[in-house]
């Protein structure tokens, strides 16, 4: 085996070991420290890459002496590097660029404390992506859920507090829905590795026996990971949880949290269900509707909003919208355009997240869109990184997000009963995301009774300057070059559907 | 009917009890109350675990007495999940326990939606 | 002074000296926290619900127990589908299991089935569940840590429970009782049911129970904040890279430095037996620090 193979399990350990010894540290060498780790991480996932590149197969990787069925397995294929490497460099970005903000927002004493939830969250989230096990996925989707709501909550507002509570809340209940489907599961399969749940299930399906319960297990545990992810009509605790935490957390919390629940669940249909179980069970219709919903509502009540960091939340259900949208079109094109848009939406919120907070700084503070009238004139930086998240969003040529809208509805065009609701959904949230992202852009670039201003030069920011630099850089990149993304997440898909 | 039921007692009564932490966590106001409803669902899960692994007759899986049979012992697996999960589940609870600490002393009541509503005047004064 | 009987004691702490707002301390003169707000000068509740909201609020539980219904129905149907409570039969029941009560005492060393399974043939969910508990203590500290040493515990409560000869003396009969008992329980944890979470808690009702009796300030000197915090990263730390060296060994193919040992031997089971400790100290420092946070923000 080749020692690159070991770099996953590594990565894992890494941050779990630096979460714990953040807890005793000074906050600054906990911060230097979490950047460290989230950049070995992103380099490290890079050699998997290629290993699996060069491989051409997915590794499974035993942890401890015992292989599936008997022990705890991590898999990995080109999709797991792939997304690992890419949450890295966007944790690495916000906690670089949302620096500022969090020095404002906490208190000194705690801040090593904030750090170690963010290596913890980081550990999680690599866990998810790298799980064989059904069961390693609910013990670090709870990690997931108790540190998010740790980085959320060190903002000690009245309103960030209640908004802890009821992400708490969801979130909690997403995870009892989604602990008793492995219950159900296990009792009808008798196994927690992967590849027997796959073996199992499919001979399940073809014999029709225990056909209620494994149905119900399906929909237990795609309805949890939805509603921990924020799919439509769960997504009343986003706004407060993005819109009232420190900016580091909401590009976090936003950008990679819900989606790590997300490649959890399309690694699930794959590797426990199997597309064909999946599928047929009827869930992805499910999946569909509410995703095309949300797409819709989300996009209306971001444009209802009157506070910048509320519209980018709803803004984010509309999207997680568009991923269920993609999952429950179709099995391969429909989920590589789901991946294709969860990488965008990775890269995009967290600058949307950071720029408009610094817009929000020059503007006194202010979040609300009166006050921010001018304001990327007084932060170009800011300004320009809010530009790009905000045009990737509506989904302009040259940034990711118009690729991701083609592949959805290439994807549609071979899905034919889905064609006419996907395009129209597709055009209705265009339009709206246009209207509500436009005027913002306008807004903050009007130059109206703006007066003689100051412009915050770089050297004042050079950290925000770097990261939104390096998130709007790879938007942009993978925009103009998107085929070389779109084949590794083909290939990737097909690995993981074996 | 009634017979399959009695056969599945266990796993029916923690799908009740589920339910009914479900009703508990949506329907109360009270944070505390909400909170016992969790602990509810997440024990309800944990007793369906455990009655997956349990075969009639059979003892607990310690191996002692050079007894290797695997047929005279029960499961052990579900067991190891539910310690698991049970840890999972104090964690939570402690940490709801403790926002609502912070939410009573800033706002003196446990009523969610009172709270909610403090907390939108709060900001309707803030602007 | 006349002597007071226990029905005294229970009469008069019916009688409200035992106020549950006073255990709540109010102020709280921490930077960066947005001041509590004044229990008189609430504001009032406003009324900001239009016709929407209203119409939501009454539908609600309608909704939700419509929901729940629905739930338990599909739920139930499942369940009677299921393979019976106790049967044999069942698919759970299979090589898996049979491998790990057959074979599990020759390959971990361990008698007690359960321990070989989650701490070596599952070992990484339970890497995952210690550091649950490590996240969950870091959010309560985050939430409930005060700085400043202005917040102290309730004195009331405090009175009533130094005053208390009862729970004084019998705390000093239990409390070896109980540690002893957790220590075992820890160290017994492959040979027989036990284990370091299940030894954890019970050492940390010891330790809460000694609190109570006793206060704080006796259990400081042994166990603060600094101390609980060496202890934390050490146990994990030392779990994290124990059980990194045996997957790196397990997975390639080597053999570990760790051997299973005779079974039934106290020193036995290979990493079963730290790893359980290490668990135990965890477990049990962080329910006394739960305790102390939520009694006293501090600990």
């Amino acid at each position: 085996m080749s020692f690159a193979a070991n770099f996953p399990l590594f990565c894992i350990v890494l941050a779990l070991l630096c979460a714990v010894v953040s807890g005793v540290l000074r906050w600054r060498a906990a911060a230097i420290l979490t950047e460290v780790m989230a950049a070995a991480v992103a380099v490290m996932s890079a050699f998997v890459l290629a290993l699996a590149l060069r491989t051409g197969q997915s590794t499974s990787y035993p942890m401890g002496h015992f292989p599936h069925p008997w022990g705890n397995e991590l898999r990995f294929g080109i999709l797991e590097p792939l997304v690992s490497g890419v949450f890295s460099l966007v944790l690495l970005c916000c906690v670089v660029g949302g620096r500022k903000a969090l020095n404002r927002d906490t208190e000194p004493e705690k801040r090593n404390l904030y750090f170690s939830m963010v290596d913890l969250i980081q550990a999680s989230l690599l866990a998810l992506v790298y799980t064989n096990d059904l069961f390693t996925g609910y013990v670090f989707i709870e990690i997931c859920t108790i540190a998010a709501c740790g980085i959320l909550m060190i903002r000690q507002l009245g309103r960030t507090t209640l908004a802890s509570v009821r992400y708490m809340i969801f979130s909690l209940l997403g995870s009892g829905l989604f602990i008793l489907g492995i219950v159900y599961l296990y009792s009808i399969t008798g196994h927690l590795l992967m590849p027997e749940l796959k073996q199992s299930v499919g001979e399940l399906w073809q014999s029709g026996q225990y056909r209620t319960p494994l149905r119900t297990a399906i929909a237990l545990i795609t309805l949890g990971l939805c509603i921990k992810s924020g799919l439509f009509p769960f997504h009343f605790w986003m706004p407060d949880t993005y819109g009232y935490s420190t900016p580091c957390s909401a590009g976090i919390l936003s950008g990679l949290v819900s989606k790590g629940y997300i490649f959890l669940l399309i690694k699930i249909i794959f590797d426990v269900f199997g597309t064909e179980v999946f599928y047929a069970s009827g869930m992805q219709t499910v999946l569909y509707v509410f995703g095309v919903a949300g797409m819709v509502f989300g996009s209306i009540s971001a444009m209802r909003e009157n506070d910048i960091f509320r519209m980018i939340a709803y803004s984010s259900a509309a999207q997680i919208g568009y991923i269920y949208m993609g999952i429950g079109l179709s099995p391969r094109l429909g989920i590589v355009a789901a991946l294709f848009h969860t990488l965008t939406h990775a890269l995009t919120k967290p600058a949307l997240f950071l720029s408009a907070s610094r817009l929000s700084e020059v503007s006194g503070g202010s979040k609300r869109f009166k006050d921010l009238q001018g304001s990327a004139h007084k932060n170009h930086a800011a300004g320009a990184a809010f530009a790009v998240g905000s045009l990737s969003m509506i989904g302009l040529p040259l940034t990711m997000g118009f690729i991701a809208k083609y592949l959805f509805a290439l994807a549609a065009f071979r899905e034919e009963r889905f064609l006419i609701p996907t395009l129209l959904a597709l055009a209705i949230s265009t339009v709206l995301n246009t209207f509500y992202f436009a005027r913002t852009l306008i807004r903050v670039y009007n130059t109206r009774d703006l007066g003689a201003v100051k412009p915050v030069g770089l050297g004042s920011q050079k950290r925000f300057a770097a990261a939104g630099a390096l998130l709007a850089g790879l938007n942009i990149f993978f925009g103009v070059i998107a085929q070389p993304l779109i084949d590794l997440l083909t290939r990737g898909v097909a690995l993981l559907a074996g | 009917m009634l017979l399959a039921l009695w056969d599945h007692r266990i796993q029916a009564a923690a799908v009740l009890l589920f339910a009914v932490g479900f009703v508990t966590l949506l329907l109360h106001r009270n944070l505390l109350k909400k909170i016992i409803g969790l602990n509810i669902m997440d024990t309800a899960a944990y007793l369906f675990l455990t009655s997956v692994g349990y075969i009639a007759g059979r003892k607990p899986p310690i191996i002692t007495g050079g007894d290797r049979d695997p047929a005279s012992y029960v499961n052990p697996l579900p067991a190891g999940l539910v310690l698991t999960g049970i840890v999972v589940s104090v964690s939570v609870t402690a940490l709801m326990l403790a926002l609502t600490i912070r939410l009573y002393r800033r706002y003196h009541t446990l009523d969610l939606d009172q709270i909610y509503q403090m907390a939108l005047g709060e900001q309707e004064e803030g602007k | 002074m006349k002597k007071q009987t226990i029905f005294d004691r229970l009469r008069r702490w019916d009688e409200s000296e035992f106020d549950l707002t006073d255990a709540l301390p109010l102020e709280e003169p921490v930077r960066r926290i947005e001041p509590d707000l004044d229990r008189d000068a609430l504001p009032p509740i406003p009324r900001l619900e239009h016709g929407g909201v209203r119409t939501f609020r009454r539908l609600y539980p309608w909704m939700a127990g419509l929901l729940a219904l629905v739930l338990v129905g599909f739920l139930l149907l499942a369940v009677l589908e299921l393979p019976a409570f106790g049967s044999a039969d069942a698919p759970a029941h299979n090589e898996v299991m049979a491998r790990y009560v057959g074979q599990g005492t020759e390959e971990t060393g361990a008698v007690n089935t359960v321990a070989g399974v989650i701490l070596d043939y599952r070992a990484f969910d339970t890497l995952g569940e210690s550091h649950v508990l490590f996240t969950a203590a870091a959010a309560v500290l985050i939430l409930l840590l005060t700085a400043t040493h202005v917040q102290e515990e309730p004195r009331r409560i405090r009175d009533i429970m130094e005053r208390d000869p009862i729970l004084r003396n019998t705390a000093k009969v239990l409390t070896p009782v109980i540690l002893l008992f957790g220590f075992y329980v820890i160290l017994n944890g492959h040979l027989g049911p036990g284990g370091g979470f299940a030894g954890g808690a019970i050492v940390g009702s010891g330790l809460i129970l000694c609190a109570i009796a006793f206060g704080f300030e006796r259990l400081e000197r042994l166990l603060n904040y600094k101390s609980y915090c060496r202890i934390l990263v050490c146990c994990l730390g030392f779990y994290s890279l124990a059980k990194c060296y045996s997957f790196y060994c397990g997975a390639n193919g080597l053999e570990t430095i760790f051997s299973a040992g005779t079974p039934g031997r106290i020193l036995s089971a290979g990493l079963i037996l730290p790893l359980n400790v290490a668990v135990g100290l965890v477990v049990g420092c962080t329910m006394y620090g739960f305790y102390a946070v939520f009694q006293r923000g501090r600990i």
